[in-house]
């Protein structure tokens, strides 16, 4: 069984369709990750698998099922961690997971010790009682993934989880993700428009963009589509150099770029000791060496034409503009 | 059972956040006892009264009633403050039906208007009202009956509105006409032919005018027969508890 799929899932918003019969079909475990500018239509897509959303056209099968047809069962096997604020800061961080536990209908033998658990997991074990106000952004990102994870969902929504966030606190949250899916039995559905978020985290990467998926892959093999990896050399004998590396025959294309010396092979991490080993065989002394792997930035550019705006998230309006203000 | 959970937490969760705002706690103190101390005194010095009662424990019940009113309409807010904050997204995607969510938000600012309007009437004593244990007995399932329905009033006006600055404008429009049209501070059957249709139609009429046949106690003659001043205010509880969960069910 597939722990997502979706069948000709649409959505319109009068006469904007924010999406357009998307079939996707995400296997069970690791991250899948929806990669696309702001208002490409990920976040509706998430919303719809959320049943926060009723899908104009279309349906998809979340942990087999129905969206519009059994939504309670849907909602029962997801955790979600939205992209805006959603944890109430008058309350303490455990009171905010009780909650959670009490709506989802946790077993009540089980409630505290799950708490404790994810508290443990995003390492807020010791704030736990503290009012949810003196938390920091960090911290209240790290309460909101613990408390997606109180009633041990099948599928966990991670959307635009980072955004806003510091890079250390990044660098926390995705240190937890990793943590979870090798202890737990968990698929995670990632929004993001942070390229360097997908291509550390994701199994597979759909792009999308205008409401359609425009290519599904893993990060790996949307890059080495692209073409290859480029190895840029500054040397004191480029002509010679070039002819050398040549005539190794280990690399797609060398060119003089300038004063440096362009070499394009299919994988840099491998080639590059060969690269210096001929410059040293041949006392060709290096002045510099630097390697350039394509970034899914360049995949984006690729299959949209467009560069991926960078920063900023959504426009807030009202209390949860303000209130972001204040946190970041 | 798991929605009576739900309820319990939602309800828990609106006392929690009302008992943590300790400003407005002692706010909701003093303000009734501005109206009882210095309204009361000030003007039922300058009235001579036609009830037999003297005007400080003429509008005592009254001001109960106005604490239950203005107590759940400034609490309806909190379903914006909520939607603008992000909270009520983690309620709406939780298994939980929509009636469950509205039921438990009625409950909690129920119960926060109760806890408010008891204080009130702790307060009697400072007017020389005699508050026993029969009275208090008879009169908090009175109170809760009164507060329900006011509190699907907030709720509902809350369901359809973004912003917390029209929600207090249209607070304001509610509250005073149904406050000051209750019979709270003056007797209403003076008053000219079309504002006593008004009065009529004021849910709060009812509520105030058992409130003062309960705990004044004899003292005072009520307008309406007591039974049916309590179908109208229950008829309009049901009413209201339909009419806030369907306007909450409509928003996405």
């Amino acid at each position: 069984m597939n722990a997502i799929e979706t069948i000709d899932l649409t959505k319109k918003f009068g006469s904007l369709t924010a999406v357009d019969r998307v079939n996707i079909k995400v296997e069970q475990g690791g991250i899948f990750g929806l990669l696309g500018p702001n208002g490409a239509g990920k976040s509706t897509i998430i919303s719809m698998l959320c049943t926060i959303l009723k899908p104009t056209s279309g349906t998809a099968l979340v942990n087999g099922y129905d969206i519009v047809k059994f939504p309670s069962q849907v909602r029962k096997s997801i955790g979600i961690v939205f992209q805006d604020p959603s944890v109430d800061d008058r309350l303490t961080g455990k009171e905010n997971l009780e909650m959670h536990a009490d709506l989802y209908g946790v077993p009540a033998s089980e409630k505290r010790s799950q708490i404790d658990k994810v508290l443990e997991l995003v390492e807020l074990s010791d704030r736990g009682n503290d009012l949810v106000r003196n938390y920091s952004s960090g911290m209240r990102r790290r309460l909101e993934i613990a408390r997606s994870l109180v009633h041990t969902p099948k599928v966990l929504f991670l959307d635009e989880p980072t955004i806003g966030l510091d890079p250390q606190s990044r660098d926390h949250i995705w240190s937890y993700i990793r943590e979870l899916l090798k202890t737990e039995d968990v698929t995670i559905i990632l929004t993001t428009h942070y390229m360097e978020e997908a291509d550390k985290l994701c199994k597979q990467v759909a792009i999308v963009d205008r409401g359609q998926i425009v290519v599904l892959d893993t990060p790996e093999s949307l890059k080495e589509k692209l073409g290859g990896e480029t190895i840029t050399v500054k040397s004191q004998n480029n002509p010679l150099y070039v002819e050398k590396i040549k005539g190794a025959g280990i690399a797609k294309s060398v060119v003089i770029a300038g004063d440096e010396v362009k070499v394009t092979v299919d994988n840099a991490h491998t080639i590059l000791p060969s690269i210096v080993n001929i410059a040293a065989l041949n006392h060709i002394f290096i002045e510099s060496i630097s390697l350039q792997e394509p970034q899914l930035d360049d995949v984006f550019l690729h299959y949209t034409g467009r560069a991926l705006r960078e920063g900023g998230g959504k426009e807030l309006s009202g209390m949860g503009a303000i209130m972001r203000r204040q946190i970041r | 059972m798991s929605e009576l959970r739900g309820i319990y937490t939602l309800w828990l969760r609106e006392i929690k956040r009302y008992l943590r705002e300790r400003t407005r706690l002692a706010s909701s103190f003093f303000q009734p006892l501005l109206w009882l101390v210095i309204f009361g005194s000030g003007l039922g010095l300058s009235i001579r009264s036609s009830t037999g009662l003297n005007y400080q424990e003429y509008i005592f019940p009254g001001i109960i009633g106005q604490t239950l009113l203005f107590t759940s309409m400034f609490m309806g807010i909190s379903l914006i403050w909520d939607r603008q904050f992000g909270f009520l997204k983690e309620i709406l995607v939780a298994p939980i039906s929509r009636i469950s969510i509205f039921v438990g938000k009625m409950l909690g600012v129920s119960t926060d208007s109760m806890i408010q309007g008891m204080i009130v009437l702790m307060l009697g004593f400072l007017i020389g009202v005699k508050i026993t244990l029969p009275i208090v007995i008879k009169v908090i399932p009175l109170m809760l009956l009164v507060t329900l329905g006011m509190a699907c009033i907030g709720l509902t006006l809350a369901s359809f509105m973004d912003s917390l600055e029209s929600y207090g404008t249209i607070m304001t429009f509610v509250n005073m006409p149904m406050f000051f049209l209750s019979g709270a501070l003056f007797p209403v059957n003076n008053l000219p032919a079309w504002l006593q249709w008004v009065v009529y139609v004021n849910p709060l009429t009812y509520g105030v005018d058992a409130l003062r046949a309960v705990i004044l106690d004899g003292a005072y003659v009520s307008s309406f027969p007591l039974y049916m001043d309590l179908t109208i205010i229950i008829a309009f509880d049901v009413f209201m508890i339909l009419a806030g969960t369907y306007s909450f069910s409509l928003r996405k």
